[in-house]
């Protein structure tokens, strides 16, 4: 499989008032496309600084991020905000759904940022809703649904522009064990039958059992041997 | 499902917070329409600079002799001079038909009153030809339905007839228009002739004395003749020129003006910190929210143009409210009896339109420049 991501020499650090905090140095790392990594570590160790940079939410400090051989790092602002509706799907650990849109006008929120008609857009939504089985919670608003419920339709949001990177920050830290594995059977599928590639982070063993293969971050180092296997 | 549907969601979120707001820009504008729409109506009179008016120097409701009408129309520096009396005129209902009836000298009276009265020849014949004729305003025709050549009988609460009476029937011959700033609005025309000769006590009074003088710069010379010819007898007169009567009326309308500036000042000062505040806290409410848009895509501009557009919306939603309160507030007052007619002043639309987006503007910069400038990282590090 051709790399989808390649990531050199990063450089990323945080101040917090006069202290520097170090959190990448020098990582280097590539992901296949069609890959699905879970990604362990202690807290603090970077992991979601990590995925925010391979969805283009956060910029290195030095280095190159690229996608599909194309570099994002040095893009603008507006670019990479285009370059993000298109290629990537977020999902976060509190669902993070608009409380006033119901699940198909959640859903539907990325597709305002393309061309495509009203039918084209409602078809999308129902499709999307359709993966995630939620087709029948269309109308409800996300404070009538349980957090399992919210989780499948911020995925079907993730989903619905068709982007070939999703990244899942801890999806099922909110969830109990049963409805967990309803959600990672879900991005196995997505991972499986649409060659979506998934990077999830997790702090749940279990969880990471669904993915292809796990890597463990601490301190902004991955275990060099998981890395280069 | 688009940017302006995502606005208006957001704007109603907490419906009773944005209700209340609403209500208080609302009041604001009304009071600005309202008032200034008052005050442009009420000074929006026709004025003539030669016009004066001869009354009791007791005061208005006092009557004068005939005599001094004769008097006044020979004086030197007097082109033409009419009379009219008060009939204290209603329409079957004492307090509902009110309306201002005054008797007068047709021909004396068309000449004083030229301008106010732009009448067919017809009409005019018509009127001057029948004792019993009477002209009505459009509005108090339209008002009661009456119709040309029809009778009316009208009521005095003042007057009486020999037998006993208190109704006259007179019979319409014809309606004055009412063009923006016609004095003429409210009016019912008689003829004095008729009135005086079958009114059983009070004959041969009348109540005040409108003229013309020869040239606006006679007027001190002719109001100090007339004034001081009637000076130590039974009916001394105080005469008055409509400009200075005016002047002074614009005088107060100023400083009514200047209250009304203050007030609404202050009103809109109290709205700009309540709606500042209140969007300033409702977007900071949804900083997590914005960064999610953000991660989902959306541009900072396109942010920025939705918490701007929510403000805007919001002023005006308000100013519009407020306005069309104001123009039924008028209309109900316009139509109380006596009244002029009332209308919005055209000039307030486009200044309410001002200051509504004057005010979105303002209190909506802040929120949406920090909603704008806000980065994915730190919105969504937010609990
Ligand atoms: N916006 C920020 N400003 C300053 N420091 C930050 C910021 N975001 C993250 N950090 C710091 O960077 C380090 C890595 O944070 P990150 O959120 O990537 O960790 P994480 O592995 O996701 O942890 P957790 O498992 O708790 O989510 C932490 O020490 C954190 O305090
Ligand atoms: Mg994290």
């Amino acid at each position: 499989m051709p790399d989808l991501i390649r990531l050199a020499d990063i450089d990323k650090s945080y101040t917090r008032g006069k202290e520097r905090i170090a959190i990448f140095d020098r990582l280097n790392m590539h992901i296949p496309a069609g890959d699905f990594i879970a990604v362990m570590g202690p807290s603090g160790s970077g992991k979601t600084t990590l995925l925010n940079l391979l969805g283009g939410a956060d910029r290195p400090d030095k280095g190159t991020i690229e996608f599909d051989g194309k570099r994002i790092d040095n893009l603008k602002e507006n670019e990479l905000a285009r370059w993000r509706a298109a290629n990537v799907g977020f999902i976060f650990q509190f669902y993070n759904l608009m409380p006033i849109l119901t699940a198909a006008q959640n859903v539907e929120l990325p597709l305002m940022l393309t061309n495509l008609p009203a039918a084209k857009r409602r078809d999308n939504v129902a499709t999307a809703l359709k993966v995630v089985g939620l087709e029948e919670r269309a109308k409800h608003r996300p404070r009538e649904l349980s957090g399992g419920q919210q989780q499948r339709v911020a995925i079907a949001r993730a989903i619905v522009a068709d982007p070939k990177l999703l990244l899942c920050d801890e999806p099922t830290g909110d969830l109990d064990r049963a409805t967990a594995d309803e959600i990672l059977g879900t991005l196995q599928l997505l991972n499986r039958q649409l060659g979506k590639t998934i990077i999830m982070v997790t702090h749940d063993a279990a969880a990471a059992k669904f993915a292809k293969r796990t890597l463990h971050l601490d301190k902004g180092k991955f275990d060099e041997r998981e890395l280069a296997a | 499902m688009n940017e302006l549907f995502l606005v208006r969601k957001n704007l109603f979120r907490k419906p009773v917070r944005t209700v209340l707001l609403l209500v208080s820009i609302l009041i604001a504008f009304l009071i600005y329409a309202f008032m200034t729409s008052l005050v442009t109506s009420m000074s929006d009179f026709n004025t003539k600079p030669t016009r004066l008016i001869t009354l009791s120097k007791i005061n208005f409701t006092e009557t004068l002799p005939i005599a001094h009408y004769d008097k006044i129309s020979r004086m030197e520096g007097v082109a033409v001079a009419t009379h009219m009396n008060w009939f204290g005129g209603y329409y079957q209902d004492p307090v509902k038909g009110f309306m201002p009836v005054f008797a007068v000298d047709p021909e004396t009276y068309f000449e004083v009153y030229k301008e106010d009265l732009p009448l067919s020849e017809e009409v005019k014949a018509a009127f001057f030809k029948e004792r019993t004729a009477m002209l009505a305003a459009e509005p108090v025709a339209r008002r009661w339905g009456w119709k040309v050549g029809q009778k009316v009988p009208l009521n005095s609460n003042i007057f009486t007839q020999a037998d006993g009476s208190r109704v006259w029937d007179f019979t319409l011959v014809g309606t004055i228009p009412t063009p923006p700033g016609s004095s003429q609005t409210g009016s019912v025309l008689i003829h004095y002739d008729y009135f005086n000769e079958t009114i059983d006590i009070g004959r041969d009074r009348i109540g005040w004395i409108p003229f013309l003088s020869t040239s606006a710069e006679a007027n001190d010379k002719v109001i100090a003749a007339i004034d001081q010819r009637f000076a130590n007898s039974a009916d001394e007169t105080r005469t008055n020129d409509e400009a200075t009567f005016n002047k002074s009326f614009a005088a107060q309308l100023g400083n009514l003006a200047l209250v009304l500036a203050l007030v609404v000042g202050a009103a809109f000062i109290a709205i700009l910190l309540i709606v500042g505040t209140t969007m300033t806290l409702a977007i900071r409410e949804r900083t997590k929210e914005f960064g999610v848009m953000k991660t989902l895509g959306f541009s900072s501009g396109s942010i920025l143009r939705m918490v701007l557009g929510e403000s805007l919306l919001l002023a005006f939603l308000g100013a519009a409210l407020g306005v069309l309160l104001a123009v039924g507030l008028l209309a109900a007052a316009g139509s109380m009896p006596g009244a002029p007619p009332l209308h919005l002043a055209t000039p307030v639309l486009w200044q309410s339109a001002l200051m509504a987006a004057g005010l979105g503007l303002v209190t909506g910069v802040l929120p949406a420049l920090a909603a704008y400038r806000l980065s994915i990282v730190d919105a969504l590090s937010r609990k």
